[in-house]
């Protein structure tokens, strides 16, 4: 029976649209401890700590987010874990945000000028206080207008992880689509809903970058 | 017939009245130098000869173009009024001979060997024949000057207007730009120079024009007004620049 | 725990590579014409008065915002519905092209205002008209400025092609699904999918910069870092 896109599909989609986000917020948290310490051995005085960390961003940018998600998914049932199928595409999207937001909060560390360096160093203090009282919270503000725009790439990287069970709002729109044969409409709404979570974000990191643009500025 | 006719011209960026009615007459062949202070409107109005800047009132004629604004016209009246800019602005992913030699195949619809012939003429006028091949960001700042002279003389324009063109350069490399001015002027070329170079404007400017606060105060031969300047405000600026 | 069999996925590798090469093909063409898309959007967009703007703004908000596999979907399920028939390839392709014109566009935006205004000036006094300011003094400039973030943005289409297998395209991802259902080593074929992958990555990535060596000459600039980006000597290593 072919159903009509009404109403009733419509709340199956935002209902969906709730696990877009519960994945985009898992993932940021998770990817977001991860790709701190990422960050951190990447800019470390260990040689090995820092190559591993460039080998872990090359090979997570290197690869799509599908491929990372299947590795992860199949390589956790192989290691023994029977886990839920959203549990899985958080892991691996974490996995996925931490190798992108590693550098760029490492560009970010980077970026902080060099006077900061040499100031905090005649003060005495350690690489720890060093860290924590002056570089992190410089590298804050540098870091935020990349950080939101890549919250907008995770929201739209959460579309492929339907293929490992989850019913998000890119796999909820097939269904509908499935059972309407109404392509257009469902997948316009569904990009709509996308956009409406998205291009505030974007408008944010915009705002951001030119509210730290100015900061330098002045 | 005069070459450049101002009348009456006012200029404003925003609020702001840059040029308060600033009136001027320039014969071919004459070399007008522009003083003043910063602020005092000279900059602006040499851009407003050849269209840089849209003048709020006022008339402008020159080369034979009555001022108007269409991109045609513009296009028009600057193959016949090159001016050279403080910074050179030299394109920086072209060859010298490359900078000099574009306009006349772009603009005038030269063969490239015929611009090219031009180009290097041009660039042995300022003596720099043999940097042809080199790229701005391999010259000095006199260098490059000379190739931004070079490459405005290759239109062959009838006015040439130098925007402080030494302004931003070392003492030492400035001498070479002025030799190059000079033989210039000596050559004919009607030439309106805004400088700091008050030896420069007394030696080789037939004219010399001080504006002040967006008016012309004092304009006449070069001799008369440095030997006696009539008003207080150019008395002060020769003081100090002296 | 781990117990690897790679024999049956070394069986398949003809399959593998077979889809790797449609991958190839498909990122090439969509390299190509995206970024054809992408700067002549952005070329007519800087020569548009601002109030003309607004068509090439909204294309790149609606595609930046929202998923390549949305995007996909419109076009594979969408057009039939209009009656223009597509081939999943044929999809994926628009798709892909679509998508990158849109993000190109943007950092050849990026590149086209990096150009001074003086450099306009000097050109517009030599009497060059708007078009031919664009193809002789911005264009070469602007392109050599963002070369890297294109270059970047050119690698991350190759990786979006993967999407494409949604569609059941026997591209990289789809070859290496087809192949983990057959012989059950799932995790071992998306192993090789991910190596050959980041292969193409390296080498789409080393042979665009040295392209960009060759195309803009004499030495490449790094790409310009705001004034405050000194890195420290303590960092300098880490600048690998």
């Amino acid at each position: 029976m072919i159903r009509d896109f009404g109403l009733q599909e419509f709340w199956f989609l935002i209902t969906a649209t709730r696990w877009t986000l519960v994945l985009t917020i898992a993932a940021s948290i998770l990817g977001g401890i991860l790709g701190l310490i990422v960050a951190l051995a990447r800019v470390s005085v260990f040689p090995w700590l820092r190559a591993t960390a460039a080998a872990y961003i090359t090979v997570v940018q290197g690869i799509p987010a599908l491929i990372l998600l299947f590795l992860s998914y199949y390589g956790l049932s192989k290691a023994g874990y029977d886990l839920s199928p959203i549990v899985a595409a958080s892991i691996s999207l974490s996995i996925y945000a931490s190798g992108y937001l590693g550098d760029i909060w490492r560009g970010a560390i980077q970026s902080v000028p060099l006077q900061q360096w040499e100031a905090s160093t005649s003060l005495a203090l350690t690489r720890g206080q060093q860290y924590r009282h002056i570089i992190l919270p410089q590298s804050i503000r540098i870091a935020l207008p990349p950080t939101v725009g890549f919250l907008v790439q995770l929201v739209k990287n959460t579309s492929v992880v339907s293929i490992v069970g989850v019913v998000e709002l890119a796999r909820s729109g097939q269904l509908i689509n499935n059972a309407t044969f109404q392509p257009f409409r469902v997948f316009i709404v569904v990009a709509t809903i996308y956009f409406a979570i998205c291009y505030p974000l974007s408008v944010a990191s915009k705002h951001f970058e030119v509210k730290f643009n100015a900061y330098r500025a002045s | 017939m005069p070459i450049v006719q101002v009348e009456d011209l006012r200029k404003s960026f925003g609020p702001l009245e840059v040029l308060k009615g600033v009136s001027l007459t320039v014969e071919r062949g004459q070399v007008v130098a522009l003083l003043g202070r910063s602020g005092s409107g000279k900059s602006t109005l040499l851009r407003c000869l050849n269209g840089l800047e849209q003048i709020k009132s006022g008339r402008i004629e020159i080369a034979g173009h009555k001022m108007s604004y269409s991109a045609a016209a513009l296009r028009d009246l600057r193959k016949d009024v090159g001016i050279v800019f403080q910074s050179f602005n030299l394109f920086p992913h072209m060859s010298v001979l490359q900078n000099v030699a574009l306009a006349p195949r772009l603009s005038k619809g030269l063969q490239k060997s015929e611009a090219e012939g031009i180009a290097l003429e041009m660039l042995s006028k300022v003596g720099l024949l043999e940097k042809q091949g080199a790229y701005p960001d391999q010259l000095s700042g006199g260098q490059q000057q000379r190739v931004a002279i070079a490459r405005s003389l290759a239109m062959q324009p009838k006015v040439m207007l130098f925007d402080e063109v030494t302004s931003s350069l070392d003492p030492e490399l400035t001498q070479e730009v002025l030799v190059v001015m000079e033989r210039l002027a000596a050559d004919g070329m009607t030439m309106l120079l805004v400088t700091h170079e008050m030896e420069f404007a007394r030696k080789v400017a037939t004219t010399t024009v001080f504006m002040h606060q967006g008016l012309v105060h004092e304009a006449g031969s070069s001799n008369a007004i440095f030997a006696e300047p009539q008003t207080k405000e150019f008395r002060q600026f020769l003081g100090n620049a002296a | 725990m781990f117990d690897l069999q790679f024999a049956p996925v070394i069986a398949s590798l003809p399959a593998l590579l077979q889809g790797l090469w449609l991958t190839v093909k498909l990122s090439f063409i969509a390299i190509v014409c995206g970024a054809s898309l992408g700067l002549i959007v952005a070329m007519l967009r800087s020569m548009a008065p601002p109030k003309l703007r607004w068509p090439a703004n909204i294309y790149v908000e609606l595609i930046r915002n929202t998923p390549f596999l949305v995007q996909l979907y419109i076009i594979f399920f969408g057009l039939p519905s209009f009656g223009v028939k597509v081939t999943a390839v044929e999809a994926g392709l628009l798709a892909m092209t679509i998508n990158l014109g849109a993000y190109s566009t943007e950092i050849f935006r990026a590149g086209i205002d990096s150009i001074h205004r003086s450099q306009i000036e000097a050109a517009q006094a030599l009497a060059l008209t708007p078009l031919q300011i664009f193809r002789h003094i911005v264009l070469k400039p602007a392109v050599q400025k963002v070369w890297p973030s294109l270059v970047s943005q050119f690698v991350l289409i190759m990786l979006t092609s993967s999407v494409c297998s949604f569609i059941s395209v026997e591209e990289l991802s789809g070859a290496a699904n087809t192949i983990q259902s057959a012989t059950f080593r799932s995790f071992e074929t998306y192993i090789i999918a991910g190596l050959m992958y980041l292969a193409l990555a390296i080498v789409l990535k080393v042979g665009l910069f040295a392209a960009g060596s060759y195309i803009f000459g004499r030495r490449t600039r790094k790409p310009l870092l705001p004034a405050s980006a000194m890195t420290s000597p303590i960092l300098k290593d880490a600048q690998s």
